[in-house]
């Protein structure tokens, strides 16, 4: 299928053209103030485009998929296994089949710790994750100990947020089945050198699950470079709809694991002594599904696609440097997380100010920002605090909007001097 | 502007630079922690209860200028009080950062604890003012639990 919307790749990244996209964006809050809107890391505003999608399918051709002869669920299954293609594409997986729908990243986790488990690990196994992890790539794991007698284990990190490599090949042993580890840290913004990371789990025979739930609108990202067997998306941070999420999965994975949830469209065959499962992914995806947001998602990756991601990256990098240079001239700011690597994500402190009281002070000038753990609890214990500051990045921000920041700080100082 | 000189009026900023009664009061034999999960405040409140009466107050931990100050300024404020007047003070503190917008509270019995009645107009802060109060109203109680106030 032709992508939707195509532009100049050549142009120049215009990024108040791209904020006409995006009907939000114009609406003031807090008395009339412009909408700075730096909580991107949270969840993402939605473009025309994806709006459009979305009232297109309800309006124009609503109807349950894989179920019924008629012209409405002919053209509601197409679409929606238009947007399994889609989501291939933009991780560029070997096979559409690779592709299972979820609600959302932590539901593919949970899908992977559950099936997977199932299917691979024991009393006595081991399982690593990192310790920048989001509680969703924690949790689930924890819980498939508790549940088999495994041991959960801890790649540490570095006072500048960094994976400590070194300690990676160490903490691989004959019993570890699986290494949790995420692309880029929501709380920090490091991005790791997954490729790396999978080579070497690999030469352990260890499998790897990546959480993309925030690279994945970040930067071009390529499952079959990466290498990994488990890579794990959720459409409301990549500018589409809540409630979608995808898992791309190897699929000799897929084909070995068994079923996640039982119910409707997951089944070949069902009678009271024997029920037969259906083919990868529908084995997968039991119940009708939400097709709605996979008619949006698919409008999200090809509008991401036709803008270019390389495009959205050097924009948001040269973005994060600069609101890198503006945050360090604020008196007694100081960044948490400073990896070399490091995409979108600015995370910091203020001496003396506790970083909910900033959130509401910088939101009475209109600048959204997100304060608290984050949903990463250890990386704070690790920092040795509370909780942070964080504003984060997308395609649509401006370099006005981190000045914005930068003066809401001053104003945040004024009140706490 | 104003709004926000309202929710961060000098008293409270005094109150979060130099808590009062930031420590373990001599004797206490009542505590009880609080925690807000969502942004990491986490309180715990000590009494020395003698009889029915609030001999002295104290407080422990960290969080952010509002749940500070609202510390403070409560431990200050009950001291020497019954548990049933204490109680009381929770129900009209309460009242008072929960009142819709165009309820005017009764500020009068709150004394120096009306100037959170500005939080009204920071939904997202009552947590943060009350987080202290319903920790003591758990001592008052002796739930023998922790509370949180999500
Ligand atoms: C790194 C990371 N992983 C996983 C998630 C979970 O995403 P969702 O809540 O959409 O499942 C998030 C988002 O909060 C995240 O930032």
């Amino acid at each position: 299928m032709k992508p939707a919307f195509e532009l100049d790749r050549q142009a120049a990244f215009d990024v108040q053209r791209v904020r006409e996209d995006f009907p939000i964006l114009s609406r003031t809050v807090r008395g009339g103030r412009p909408l700075v809107y730096l909580d991107n890391a949270a969840t993402t505003q939605k473009p025309r485009q994806v709006l459009d999608a979305l009232a297109g399918y309800y309006t124009g051709y609503n109807a349950n998929v894989h179920r019924g002869v008629h012209q409405l669920s002919e053209e509601a299954t197409a679409a929606y296994e238009a947007g399994r293609l889609a989501v291939s594409r933009f991780l560029n997986t070997r096979d559409p089949r690779e592709i299972v729908f979820t609600r959302n990243a932590t539901e593919a986790v949970n899908l992977v710790a559950d099936s997977f488990g199932r299917l691979k690990v024991r009393a006595g196994d081991e399982i690593l994750v990192s310790a920048m992890e989001h509680h969703s790539n924690i949790v689930p794991w924890q819980m498939l100990c508790e549940r088999t007698g495994a041991r959960l284990r801890v790649l540490p990190i570095t006072d500048r947020g960094e994976l400590v490599l070194d300690e990676l090949a160490g903490l691989l042993t004959d019993r570890t089945r699986l290494l949790a580890v995420t692309h880029l840290s929501n709380a920090l913004g490091t991005v790791n050198p997954v490729h790396e990371i999978v080579e070497v789990a690999h030469a352990h025979g260890v499998a790897v699950l990546v959480d993309g739930a925030q690279a994945a609108y970040h930067m071009p990202v390529d499952v079959q470079a990466i290498g990994c067997d488990f890579y794990v998306i959720t459409g409301h941070k990549l500018y589409g709809p809540t409630g979608i999420g995808a898992l791309y999965g190897r699929l000799d994975w897929l084909e070995a694991m068994p079923p996640y949830q039982g119910g409707g469209d997951m089944i070949a065959s069902v009678t009271f002594e024997k029920t037969t499962y259906n083919a990868v992914p529908a084995k997968f995806e039991a119940g009708t599904p939400h097709i709605a947001g996979v008619v949006g998602l698919r409008a999200a990756v090809e509008y991401l696609t036709a803008l270019g991601m390389e495009r959205i990256a050097a924009h948001e990098h040269e973005l994060l440097a600069y609101g890198t240079e503006v945050l360090q001239a604020v008196p007694g700011l100081r960044l948490i997380g400073t990896a070399r690597q490091k995409a979108s994500i600015l995370s910091f402190v203020l001496d003396g100010v506790h970083p909910h009281d900033i959130g509401t002070i910088v939101d009475q000038e209109g600048v959204a920002i997100r304060t608290g753990h984050h949903c990463a609890q250890p990386v704070m214990q690790r920092f040795g605090i509370p909780a942070t500051a964080r504003a984060s990045l997308a395609l649509y921000n401006t370099r006005e909007e981190l000045d914005a920041l930068a003066r809401a700080l001053a104003r945040v100082r004024e009140v706490f001097s | 502007m104003s709004e926000l000189s309202e929710l961060y009026q000098e008293v409270i900023l005094d109150h979060n630079k130099r808590p009062r009664n930031f420590h373990v009061p001599d004797g206490a034999n009542r505590h009880v922690e609080g925690f807000n999960p969502l942004c990491g405040d986490h309180f715990t409140i000590y009494l020395r209860v003698e009889g029915d009466l609030i001999r002295d107050a104290g407080f422990q931990g960290a969080g952010c200028a509002i749940s500070k100050a609202s510390a403070s300024l409560m431990t200050d404020s009950i001291k020497g009080r019954t548990l049933a007047e204490a109680d009381r003070l929770f129900a009209q503190f309460h009242g008072m950062v929960t009142a819709p917008g165009d309820e005017v509270p009764d500020l009068d019995a709150l004394g120096k604890l009306a100037v959170f009645a500005g939080v009204r107009e920071f939904p997202m802060r009552v947590k943060c003012a009350s987080l202290a109060w319903h920790a003591l109203h758990a001592a008052i109680q002796q739930t023998g639990e922790s509370v949180t106030t999500e």
